[in-house]
């Protein structure tokens, strides 16, 4: 570790009111990104990775602990981390272009330059020629890489990405796979990243997180030592799959 | 490049839209002209179709300032609904309280007839052009803040997270995600509030007034033109159609995204059901 972590989250604890009951979301999360590096939440479905990023995100506060952004724990992290939710949220009156230039525009960037950088981009992510086309006329794999080219282009240092490849088919899913692996490479911000997928958590992480189920804490951090830049050939690299079997025991998913 | 064959079957699609109401309006007048005609019922009671467009025709130079004031009329008085609806709609959702106190009020200005208020208008406003604007503004801005206030609340909560993650204002919000959501909603608001804005119109000149269509329809009945009343009634449902078709318009030139999104889940749907 070089320097301070860009993200630290010391002793995070977050409740929900659901119809008059107190849902225990998440309990005393400690975890820290470093800069550039790509960092891995894994757990059931339930157990509160979104609430966390929503968390890191600045639109929720933590009710016990806190959440420092470059050191500094009253920072304002609004406006200043790109967030891909689990749903594309791609806007429906919105071209794909103007879906993709949202960032820019709210944060009254120069649009001429956005738009160039925007335009440079689409093939590299398969969208090139949709540009004037509506979110309902794309594929959803168009649709989710259209959600994380938008998020890309608020060009901010760090990157939450909930599931991107949550809602796309296993065929789908693997060639996206290697695709982020080459995006991530290329664009090196801080990554945190949401999935249930083991196998995926393992081949594009530097360090995962473990989480229980609801309420949910850190039951595991490991490094994965795998060289970069990563590829899918290493999925029968020892290192990938003695990382993926001790993930596989603490979800208690192993043999079954 | 519209190949001949899509371009067909665009034309065929609207017309068979277009044809079968077309065909029932026709197939009634028919019906109405021959009973006529057959039970040989006096013009005084019954007019034919013939008879009324033949008087219509022969009145047009008497009709044409009445159209005219009645279309002022309810012109004016829909955009003063427009501007206040959507107003009222924005503040509705925006405070709370502000819901609270109105909304309340709003159902309760729905209840009173509007023939009991008329006559109020005149005695305030005097017999000008100004009471049958209210009376018009009257009927058809409620539509268009309850769709207002209930498109904007219907936005999807986390499109406007997402917006904050990008360090989006309130107003940012309301002018990116909230307004251009809530249009839709809108724009049905509207189709209702037009529909009945010429109705609202033709009731404010019944209490007093010297023009409009309304006017030339109690002349009409008093001295038995029965063949005038049916060329009023005629005259109002076209305009009411006019004014909505323009309406039409502007909602599919607007909400373009929104017809061809509906019309693709739609397809879905029934491919889903079919397998
Ligand atoms: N805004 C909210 N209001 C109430 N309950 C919530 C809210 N967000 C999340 N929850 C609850 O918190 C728990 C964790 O949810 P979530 O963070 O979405 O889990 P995950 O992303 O791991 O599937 C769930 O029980 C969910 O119902
Ligand atoms: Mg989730």
């Amino acid at each position: 570790m070089d320097a301070a972590p860009i993200i630290a989250a010391r002793g995070v604890s977050k409740a929900f009111q659901v119809d008059g009951r107190v849902v225990q979301a998440l309990r005393d999360i400690s975890m820290y990104a470093n800069e550039r590096e790509f960092v891995t939440l894994i757990g059931p479905s339930g157990c509160g990775k979104s609430t966390m990023l929503n968390l890191i995100a600045g639109l929720l506060e933590p009710d016990e602990g806190e959440i420092a952004f470059r050191g500094n724990a009253r920072a304002r992290r609004l406006g200043r981390i790109s967030y891909m939710p689990q749903r594309d949220m791609l806007l429906p009156w919105r071209r794909l272009l103007d879906n993709i230039l949202l960032g820019p525009e709210i944060m009254r960037r120069d649009r001429r330059a956005a738009r160039q950088r925007a335009l440079e981009l689409l093939p590299l992510f398969g969208l090139e020629g949709f540009e004037d086309s509506y979110p309902f006329e794309l594929s959803g794999g168009m649709r989710q890489r259209a959600a994380l080219l938008r998020t890309l282009l608020c060009e901010q240092e760090v990157v939450l990405l909930d599931e991107p490849l949550g809602a796309l088919d296993a065929l789908t899913r693997r060639t996206m796979r290697d695709w982020l692996i080459e995006i991530w490479e290329r664009f090196q911000q801080t990554m945190i990243f949401v999935t249930h997928d083991v196998d995926e958590a393992v081949l594009l992480s530097d360090r995962i997180y473990v989480f229980s189920p609801r309420p949910g804490h850190i039951i595991r951090e490991l490094e994965i030592p795998l060289p970069r830049p990563r590829s899918e050939a290493m999925i029968i690299d020892p290192a990938f799959l003695g990382a993926r079997d001790a993930i596989l025991a603490e979800l208690g998913l192993d043999h079954g | 490049m519209a190949d001949r064959a899509t371009l067909r079957r665009a034309i065929g699609t609207r017309a068979n839209w277009v044809l079968p109401p077309l065909g029932l309006i026709l197939a009634l007048l028919l019906l109405w002209q021959a009973a006529v005609a057959l039970f040989e019922i006096q013009p005084w009671l019954l007019p034919s179709p013939l008879q009324i467009l033949r008087a219509g025709w022969a009145a047009r130079p008497l009709l044409w300032p009445h159209v005219w004031q009645t279309t002022q009329e309810t012109v004016l008085g829909f955009l003063s609904a427009l501007v206040i609806g959507l107003s009222l709609g924005i503040l509705i959702d925006r405070s709370p309280r502000v819901r609270a106190a109105i909304y309340p009020l709003l159902v309760f200005s729905q209840t009173i007839p509007i023939i009991a208020i008329a006559p109020l208008l005149i005695i305030w406003f005097g017999y000008g052009i100004l009471p049958k604007i209210i009376v018009v503004a009257l009927i058809c801005f409620f539509p268009i803040v309850v769709n207002t206030a209930d498109g904007l609340r219907a936005t999807d909560p986390e499109q406007i997270a997402l917006l904050r993650t990008m360090g989006a204002t309130r107003r940012d919000t309301f002018l990116k995600v909230q307004m251009p959501g809530a249009m839709p909603m809108v724009f049905s608001g509207i189709k209702v509030g037009i529909t009945y804005s010429v109705v609202g119109a033709i009731i404010g000149e019944w209490v007093g007034a010297a023009r409009g269509i309304g006017v030339f329809m109690l002349r009409a009945t008093a001295s038995f033109r029965t063949d005038w009343v049916f060329v009023s009634i005629a005259l109002t449902a076209a305009l009411s159609l006019t004014l909505f078709g323009l309406v039409t318009v502007v909602e599919r030139l607007t909400l373009g995204w929104h017809y061809a999104a509906t019309r693709q889940e739609r397809w879905e749907e029934i491919s889903e059901e079919k397998r």
